[in-house]
């Protein structure tokens, strides 16, 4: 099997612009292709689109829109966890031998459709993600004994990260009080404990061994793969205050890299909402059960930037099929040491995580210089 | 009689495979273990109230019915964890199912 790196990204700020789908991925295609001109545009022999948009046929659009012919140009869709599914393909064609460079590019509408499952009726007229994450929430501060303050700490962490970003849709930064005195969307749920859906889009260039030398200086190899679904329907998790899948998910990722979680130096982890980052760090393993708000306050309180150092889902904005390529592009930029204002102190491995429907799937990825 | 036409008359019924007797949710055409036929169980089912939250004045509840499958419900009074409810109301409406438990 080949070695497989990243050589390469663009990416657009993330906004509530009303665009077109197909100039959102041709944004962050020509920001890449612009930023590395060693990069031969021709050379790309294959295209990957991670999308929940409805718009048919957009590999092959965005290919014609940037002047090249390529070998294998499709769509992928897996809801908020296309973009690493998108990674994960892309890293299989360069893997087996079927491509040696890869385009891959993620970008969503404010108005994505990828929100609701209309297919889960077993959430009945429940469908929105305000009440799984509800139920995560009210499952997960019942069994730990967590307040809606600790939790909060995550919306103030990721917002005060975001503004390190410039692309983040984030430009405020919120205090514990703040978020408690939000909009309250539910009992267990204040709209600072959510992330936006958003308009975006990120693009990035995965290439093989034999190739990577000459078009990067810098580049950063994926060491490990992990994915785990579990279901489609949210009421089939097996626990609403753990994600199993994610927790598979990184033991899998983490043995194909040999590595152990305490050589993970910086993360992004899916906060799609505040609940979510505790329980994240709690099923990678970088928190014991019930222990992710604590290590969050920690994080916060000593400016460490090791988790979500962009600002997260909660901070940048969630655009659902951009997000995932957004994420890698962050731990990639971190690896070689190009996260300017963010930048967390020499790190030589970091680690993805994306998923999608209140963790009925996972996808951990293991980057390493 | 299918499932959903028998949810449309605000009757809910199990899909069960008439093969290996597994009751099969969500409701299908086949049996998601060994693809034998369903057919449909009428019955006076129990749930369990296994987690909730509120929105406004409507508590929605994750209830696991005769220790089996789960489904999302409204309720109206405040629930229990572990309270046993049985299902009041049900349909589809918009193309969405809707439960309602007490």
């Amino acid at each position: 099997m080949k070695r497989v790196a990243i050589a390469a990204y663009g990416i657009t700020p993330f906004s509530k612009d009303d665009k077109k789908i197909e100039s959102i991925l041709f944004e962050s295609t020509k920001n890449l292709l612009e930023n590395n001109p060693k990069i031969e545009k021709n050379e790309i022999d294959t295209v990957l689109v991670s999308t929940n948009n409805n718009s048919k046929y957009l590999s092959p659009i965005l290919s014609e829109s940037i002047g090249i012919q390529p070998k294998i140009a499709h769509s992928i869709e897996n809801l908020c966890n296309s973009g690493t599914n998108s990674i994960v393909s892309a890293y299989s064609y360069i893997a087996a031998g079927l491509a040696d460079i890869v385009l891959v590019s993620g970008a969503e509408r404010y108005d994505s459709p990828g929100q609701i499952l209309e297919w889960d009726n077993s959430r009945g007229e429940f469908k929105h993600p305000i009440f799984w994450a509800s139920i995560f929430t009210s499952s997960y501060k019942r069994k730990f004994g967590i307040s809606d303050e600790e939790l909060a700490m995550v919306s103030v962490k990721n917002h005060s990260q975001a503004q390190n970003n410039p692309n983040a849709i984030s430009k405020k930064t919120y205090s514990v009080e703040d978020v408690m005195n939000s909009k309250k969307i539910t009992d267990d749920l204040k709209l600072l404990d959510c992330s936006q859906s958003c308009t975006g889009g990120a693009s990035i260039i995965l290439a093989s061994e034999n190739i990577i030398k000459k078009i990067t200086d810098q580049p950063i190899w994926i060491s490990g793969v992990g994915q785990k679904t579990i279901s489609a329907g949210f009421t089939k998790n097996n626990s609403f205050n753990s994600m199993e899948s994610t927790k598979i998910a990184s033991q899998t990722a983490l043995h194909m890299a040999h590595k152990e979680i305490h050589d993970i130096d910086v993360a992004e982890v899916h906060d799609a909402f505040s609940v979510c980052e505790p329980m994240a760090l709690e099923a990678i393993g970088m928190a014991n059960h019930g222990e992710g708000t604590k290590m969050v306050k920690e994080l916060y309180e000593t400016k460490n930037l090791m988790i979500n150092p962009r600002g997260g889902l909660i901070g940048c904005g969630h655009p659902l099929g951009a997000t995932g390529i957004a994420q890698t592009i962050e731990i990639t930029q971190q690896l070689q040491s190009r996260a300017r204002n963010r930048q967390v102190e020499n790190p030589n491995t970091g680690l993805v995580h994306n998923m999608s429907a209140a963790a009925t799937s996972s996808t951990i990825l293991v980057l390493e210089k | 009689m299918s499932f959903e036409s028998e949810m449309s008359k605000g009757s809910f019924v199990i899909p069960q495979c008439s093969t290996c007797q597994k009751w099969v949710w969500p409701p299908t055409d086949y049996c998601n273990a060994c693809f034998g036929k369903i057919s449909l169980k009428k019955g006076d089912f129990q749930g369990r109230v296994i987690e909730f939250s509120r929105q406004n004045d409507d508590y929605f509840c994750m209830v696991e019915i005769e220790n089996s499958f789960r489904i999302m419900a409204k309720m109206s009074d405040k629930p229990k964890i572990d309270q046993i409810v049985k299902i009041s109301k049900c349909g589809i409406e918009d193309g969405n199912y809707y439960f309602e438990i007490n």
